[in-house]
């Protein structure tokens, strides 16, 4: 069991034919993904190591049944990319590339909403359902099927974190990667419920950083509707107001999106929240 | 991307927002010269990319033309939270009968723009209490159609003709913020002036991820001279105020090893984001960056994921051997390819650990030794613990 991906997803990768989708298309398969088809205009009726490349997603679709689409295509181009997954009825849409204009992907999450289709990202590491599939660009050896749920803001300090998890026997449901810009597709809530639903998920790593209020949003529906445990790591106690800290989303403006903040809602809504990465191994090794 | 005021203010009045009569000078002479033809009394008003300048003391008025050249060699000369002011704008000064707060900034949990008024303006949009405050979200697809304004205007309960012309400047700024990829245009205060309403200070932020749509706006930098050099080899960096150098691949684990520096009693100088997949050459170029900043000690905090350690390996050998390091340097490496790259740097002399939080103490540890054996007199590369 998992959310939003697992062995039986057909993915459908846009941009197969790039650096970075024909690399990445290598490390899916080698996971055990199912990739079905790959689209890259122009190259239509051509063959990636055995994945049929397709002009657009539509034909993609209608030939393939492909469920998800991952997105590999420069910044300039998402949004066209993304709109079309969405209206060829594509239910989830992983966006891993960066600097994308925040106005497209307000469009692109508006759309999506309106058609029903779930989008991770952008500016993600993706999502992966340790065993059983992989839709990103996260490295292959550091998960393990398991029964914790894992949402994380940033890539490489979830594959830290994970990576300590799995060293000391802690399996993952699913990992998802929320993606590191201001305005992205998934929430922290949405997962949290997806988790919550999920019979084999028995507890959920939140993985936070500093700026904006998704934690906060967060702590409030914890402290609402959630019966499973949940645990918390949030970066960036030490960095100073003003500055971005890398991700697009991590800066703290006036009062908000601080880590007091932050951290004082989810220990109101009853998350442990562990000071430093390594204290929620001991955290979960309790719990489990 | 922040432009200043007089960028902010000619956009508006290119969209139709009136905006007060004004000049942009960088010298005493030249603002004495623009003024000429201006009635007295003027605003001076610095234009630094910071704010709280009015309580800096970078706002000033006068009276005449010898008050204009006075105030203008006073701001020029200032600097305001680290920003030296190079440029003035001089404005009409307004008669002030009200003001309003208007911006549109983006909701990022409900991923749609939103419209924020209040009758309250011209203090920090926080300090005013929530129920004086009219918030709107607008879908990214329409946009604000009329209505939309009336019923923002109709819940602030203006008069009749300062509401009309609000609901108009409301239309023209969503459109503003749509076609020129804002990210927040701000206008405190929409000053209310006999009949007419004024946007008498205007915060303008330009998504720069979008710079490529927008090759008639200038590029603006509120950046260090090092934090710009660094993002031109397209890294990310930022600099701070402690004594040890990070280097540390992605934003998040950037942030952590900052958080876990402090929690072992040391603080970053800065830190240096190595993106996802930096070659031999950009980790060679970054490790460049970091010493030339003079900290106490570096620490270089890599998690390989689609970063090999080995590549990491090779440019810190490849630096030691052509220009030395002559600061402690802590390394930790893990993941793909670690156990190579941690054999090359022990044949070179230089120790790696695997675990951040080891690292991490290490460094505190090695960077306070550094300092005062300097204080001492001895020389950085006495101590390096590394260096043998």
């Amino acid at each position: 069991m998992a959310i939003l991906v697992n062995a039986d997803t057909r993915l459908c990768i846009q941009g197969i034919t790039g650096h970075q989708g024909s690399f990445h298309r290598g490390q899916m398969k080698d996971y055990g993904t199912k990739i079905v088809a790959g689209v890259s205009p122009g190259k239509g009726g051509k063959e990636v190591e055995g994945v049929p490349v397709f002009n657009t997603v539509a034909k993609a679709r209608e030939k393939t049944a492909c469920n998800a689409s991952i997105i590999f295509v420069p910044a300039p181009f998402c949004k066209d990319a993304a709109f079309e997954a969405i209206d060829a009825g594509i239910e989830l849409v992983v966006i891993i590339s960066e600097h994308i204009p925040v106005q497209d992907a307000m469009e692109v999450m508006a759309f999506a909403r309106e058609r029903g289709s779930t989008v991770v990202g952008p500016n993600t590491f993706g999502v992966i359902t340790p065993g059983q599939c992989k839709v990103g660009i996260m490295p292959n050896r550091y998960y393990r099927p398991g029964e914790v749920g894992v949402v994380a803001r940033s890539g490489t300090l979830s594959y830290q974190i994970v990576g300590d998890m799995t060293l000391n026997g802690i399996g993952q449901s699913t990992v998802v990667g929320l993606g590191g810009d201001r305005v992205v597709g998934c929430e922290f809530i949405d997962m949290l419920e997806l988790f919550e639903q999920e019979p084999n998920t028995r507890a959920i790593v939140m993985i936070g950083e500093i700026g904006g209020t998704r934690e906060e949003e967060a702590a409030r529906y914890i402290k609402e509707k959630m019966k499973k445990p949940v645990f918390a790591y949030i970066a960036g106690k030490s960095s100073p107001p003003g500055k971005r800290m890398g991700h697009a989303g991590a800066i703290i403006e006036g009062n908000k999106g601080t880590f007091e903040s932050k951290v004082t809602a989810l220990g109101e809504a009853g998350v442990q929240v562990a000071e430093m990465p390594w204290q929620l191994i001991d955290m979960l090794k309790k719990e489990l | 991307m922040k432009l200043y005021e007089y960028m902010a203010k000619e956009l508006l009045g290119k969209n139709g927002i009136p905006v007060p009569r004004g000049e942009v000078a960088g010298s005493t002479a030249e603002a004495k010269e623009k003024t000429e033809e201006m009635d007295t009394p003027v605003a001076l008003k610095s234009q630094v990319l910071s704010g709280g300048r009015g309580k800096a003391g970078g706002i000033k008025f006068a009276e005449s033309s010898e008050e204009i050249s006075e105030a203008a060699e006073e701001l020029l000369d200032m600097k305001i939270k680290g920003y030296k002011v190079d440029t003035i704008l001089i404005e009409e000064k307004l008669q002030i009968d009200q003001e309003l707060y208007l911006s549109i900034a983006i909701d990022a949990v409900n991923k749609k723009p939103v419209v924020i008024a209040s009758k309250e303006g011209g203090v920090d949009i926080e300090e005013v209490p929530e129920d004086k405050i009219v918030k709107r979200h607008v879908d990214p697809k329409w946009g604000v159609e009329p209505y939309i304004s009336r019923e923002i205007v109709d819940e602030l309960d203006l008069d009749q003709i300062v509401s009309k012309q609000v609901t108009k400047i409301m239309k023209k700024i969503y459109d503003l913020f749509k076609n020129y990829d804002a990210e927040l245009v701000e206008i405190n205060p929409l000053v209310v002036s006999g009949e007419k309403v004024v946007a008498a200070d205007a915060k303008i932020n330009i998504d720069e991820d979008a710079l490529f749509r927008h090759s008639d706006l200038p590029k603006i930098s509120d950046k260090t001279a090092l934090e710009k050099k660094v993002e031109e080899m397209g890294l990310s960096f930022v600099e701070l105020e402690g004594d040890i150098a990070i280097m540390a691949n992605g934003a998040g684990m950037a942030m952590a090893t900052l958080d876990v520096i402090d929690y072992f009693g040391g603080s970053a100088a800065n830190f240096l984001d190595a993106g996802g997949g930096a070659s031999v050459k950009l980790t060679k170029q970054a490790l460049e960056v970091l010493l030339s900043t003079n900290p106490n000690a570096v620490l270089i905090n890599i998690f390989g994921g689609i970063t090999r350690c080995d590549d990491v390996a090779n440019a810190l050998i490849q630096v030691k051997n052509e220009t030395g390091i002559p600061v402690p340097l802590v390394i930790r490496l893990m993941g793909t390819n670690d156990e190579k790259g941690v054999e090359m740097l022990q044949e070179n002399g230089i120790k790696a650990y695997r675990m951040m939080d080891e690292a991490a103490k290490k460094v505190v540890e090695l960077a306070k030794g550094h300092k005062e054996g300097g204080k001492k007199g001895k020389k950085g590369a006495d101590v390096d613990g590394n260096s043998g």
